[in-house]
């Protein structure tokens, strides 16, 4: 028998900060390991060898803002059998899609002197509103155990097992006191997914909900409750339109505090 | 290399840096005819995104430019809002600022010298490749990036995008013996990190030395991580806050980050080397002595050699770290009082990749109504192609694949990050 072929894994970028890739190479201990069970056949930020598609697992990083992404993301699809976004810019358009809420042609001056030069989309959005995706890993950035976690698991031709619970449920696992009980201190913890581990938390700071709500969150409920605290309007515009602005419960809550 | 031969190089996606660039280079003969270091990372328009946003969240937002340097988002920003609101913090908040941000140097530099800059040197493709024929200098590279990613963990609650760091200090400091946890690590890094300069001290490095004009923090006492004065090689010395008076941003067409110059002088030069030449008499006795065991003098004009002196600095922030953790006695409070005014306030500190400028002015809800950042990448741009104009020429005779990969080296020299530049690289050279 021979030996099995390795599996070829592939890093694309979009538009992003670099955070959720160097999340892999932040896997100090594992790094070398994950090297040799795959091929990483293309990895820019690591290196400059390039092997051809088609590749088996494909992590994409960013959002889609500029028309040449638009097409490149399209190639992108085709050459990768297994397709798997990471990061609140791949899955909900991240910060830069606070563009979304405002008039992208009255931002361009704001930055750039000569904006015939800049060539750019009206809206930052997720990979899946382009292609279909296979998994979407959440998180700014994403937790690098969760990746591996995914990796492992396309590998192995399994689902990926990441838990879908709230930061509330992981604060109580941690025996964290609840910042919002206990300090009034406004927290996104009871609408936003797991996966983090809750370090706001622990750090005495309420969540500012970095990877996104999850499944049916009750934003409207919460958004009272933080009322109660003290939170106006704008304060909770602000608080849901921030890193996840573009994920659908959090935008929707977002516009329901626009000048009421 | 036949006379009058047009040749371009081109390198379209540049590998082992923080974001997306290319290089063209087009030649006539043997004389370089253009250089063009190009960014084309989709710009994310932050300085317009953060008007209309609450100043405390400036640190937050801003952290999302760069996921390899986010400390020094998030430090500029404090300080600028800080200056704008009037708010002074020093101390043992200071003094934890300083940590944090050396946990930042110690995994940046650890990550470029051994994973993203010593394979030029050694002709390997990646650091994983390399990996193979060396693996103890790979693994001591790696071990040395995790120790600055614990201590950024330990105070930041993670090493990307912590969220403990906040306008007039933390949300929650840590105590004594949190810090005690991670010191026998820290001291293990500092044997790791001095190794580490002895590896790269005998590289190869080409003969290219430039008469740069350098810029940098310099404090009265500290090598500059924090500080509020800038000074250069040829003479400037300034208060931080009169930057926008001395530097001006360009916008040119290849590049979707601005071109920075020193307003009636040119090109200027940020990170390791400028930090180092400026400030060799403040680093720690340690530092200064891996720096001379490796045979570098008080200015390193050769920016090959800034792989040895970015070992040397991670010496040095380890050894900072471990000064600080001794010293430190908890605060009475996690952070100062901050209450919202208007105004404008300007903030600089030392990214791995040299200095990065914030300034925002403030409605008096504290709400941002401008916003200005100058990410260190931004402003090696022109020297960048400056250096290469220089380098390519004596070499126009190597083949296209020898002189690519070297051109990339050259620009790997100041570990660019085009995630940050942006308002910022891919390399071609043509031979026309």
């Amino acid at each position: 028998m021979g030996a099995r072929r390795r599996l070829k894994l592939a890093v694309w970028k979009f538009a992003s900060c670099d955070g959720c890739q160097l999340s892999l190479l932040d896997c100090e201990d594992e790094l070398l390991a994950l090297a040799g069970a795959v091929e990483i056949a293309s990895f820019p930020e690591a290196s400059r060898a390039v092997a051809k598609g088609p590749y088996d697992l494909s992590l994409v990083e960013g959002s889609i803002t500029t028309p040449h992404d638009a097409e490149r993301i399209h190639q992108v699809r085709r050459a990768s059998k297994v397709l798997v976004t990471i990061g609140a810019c791949a899955t909900s358009g991240g910060i830069q899609a606070l563009r979304n809420f405002a008039d992208i042609g009255d931002w361009i001056p704001l930055v750039y002197a000569t904006p015939d030069f800049i060539h750019t989309l009206k809206t930052s959005t997720p990979i899946a509103n382009h292609v279909p995706v296979d998994f979407e890993l959440h998180g700014c950035p994403v937790d690098k155990r969760q990746l591996l976690e995914v990796i492992l698991a396309f590998l192995n031709g399994r689902k990926p097992a990441l838990a879908a619970h709230s930061v509330c449920f992981e604060c109580k696992r941690r025996g964290t006191v609840c910042v919002m009980v206990a300090d009034s201190t406004p927290c996104l913890g009871p609408v936003t997914r797991t996966g983090c581990g809750a370090i706001c938390p622990a750090y005495r700071r309420g969540c500012y909900g970095c990877f996104g709500p999850l499944k049916n969150p009750n934003t409207a409920s919460l958004g009272e409750r933080l009322r109660v605290l003290g939170q106006s309007d704008a304060d909770l515009l602000r608080a849901f339109r921030g890193i996840q602005a573009g994920a659908e419960a959090f935008r929707k809550e977002s516009e329901s505090h626009e000048s009421r | 290399m036949s006379r009058g031969r047009s040749r371009t190089i081109k390198v379209d996606v540049l590998a082992r840096v923080e974001g997306e660039g290319a290089l063209t280079v087009r030649l006539k003969g043997d004389a370089v005819v253009d250089v063009q270091f190009r960014i084309h990372e989709p710009p994310r328009f932050f300085e317009a995104l953060l008007r209309g946003r609450a100043f405390g969240e400036a640190p937050d937002i801003t952290s999302r430019i760069c996921g390899i340097c986010p400390v020094a988002y998030q430090m500029t920003a404090v300080h600028a809002m800080e200056d704008a609101l009037g708010v002074t913090v020093d101390g043992p908040l200071r003094a934890l600022r300083r940590l944090l941000y050396c946990g930042e140097w110690i995994e940046s530099h650890a990550l470029h010298v051994t994973l993203l800059h010593a394979p030029d040197f050694l002709g390997y493709e990646s650091g994983i490749a390399m990996a193979k024929d060396h693996p103890e200098a790979v693994t001591r590279g790696l071990q040395l990036k995790k120790a600055g990613n614990e201590l950024m963990r330990l105070l930041g609650g993670r090493e990307i995008h912590p969220v403990n760091v906040r306008v007039g200090g933390f949300y929650r400091v840590p105590a004594r013996r949190e810090l005690a946890a991670i010191e026998e690590r820290l001291k293990r890094a500092l044997d790791e990190a001095l190794a580490v300069v002895r590896w790269v001290r005998d590289f190869p490095f080409p003969d290219f030395e430039r008469d740069y004009e350098f810029v940098a923090l310099r404090h009265p006492t500290e090598y500059p991580i924090l500080g509020d004065r800038l000074v250069s090689s040829r003479g400037l010395d300034i208060a931080v806050r009169d930057y926008d008076a001395h530097f001006t941003e360009e916008h040119v067409e290849r590049s979707s980050a601005l071109h920075s110059v020193r307003t009636g002088h040119g090109a200027y030069a940020v990170g390791p080397l400028a930090r180092y030449s400026l400030n060799f008499d403040r680093l720690a006795p340690v530092a200064q002595q891996a720096a001379r065991d490796a045979g570098l003098g008080p200015v390193c004009l050769n920016p090959f050699r800034s792989i040895v002196v970015r070992a040397v600095e991670t010496v040095q922030a380890v050894d900072e770290a471990l000064r600080i953790i001794a010293a430190y006695q908890p605060p009475d409070d996690d952070a100062v009082p901050v209450v919202p005014c208007g105004g404008t306030g300007c903030g600089c500190s030392e990214a791995p990749r040299g200095i990065l400028y914030h300034r925002y002015r403030l409605a008096g809800d504290g709400t941002i109504l401008e916003a200005k950042i100058v990410p260190p990448t931004s402003q090696n741009q022109k020297t960048i192609e400056e250096d290469l104009w220089r380098f390519v020429e004596p070499r126009v005779h190597l083949g296209e694949q020898e002189l690519t990969w070297q051109c990339e080296q050259a620009i790997r020299n100041y570990d660019p990050c085009i995630s940050c530049a942006t308002h910022f690289l891919k390399l071609s050279l043509e031979r026309a």
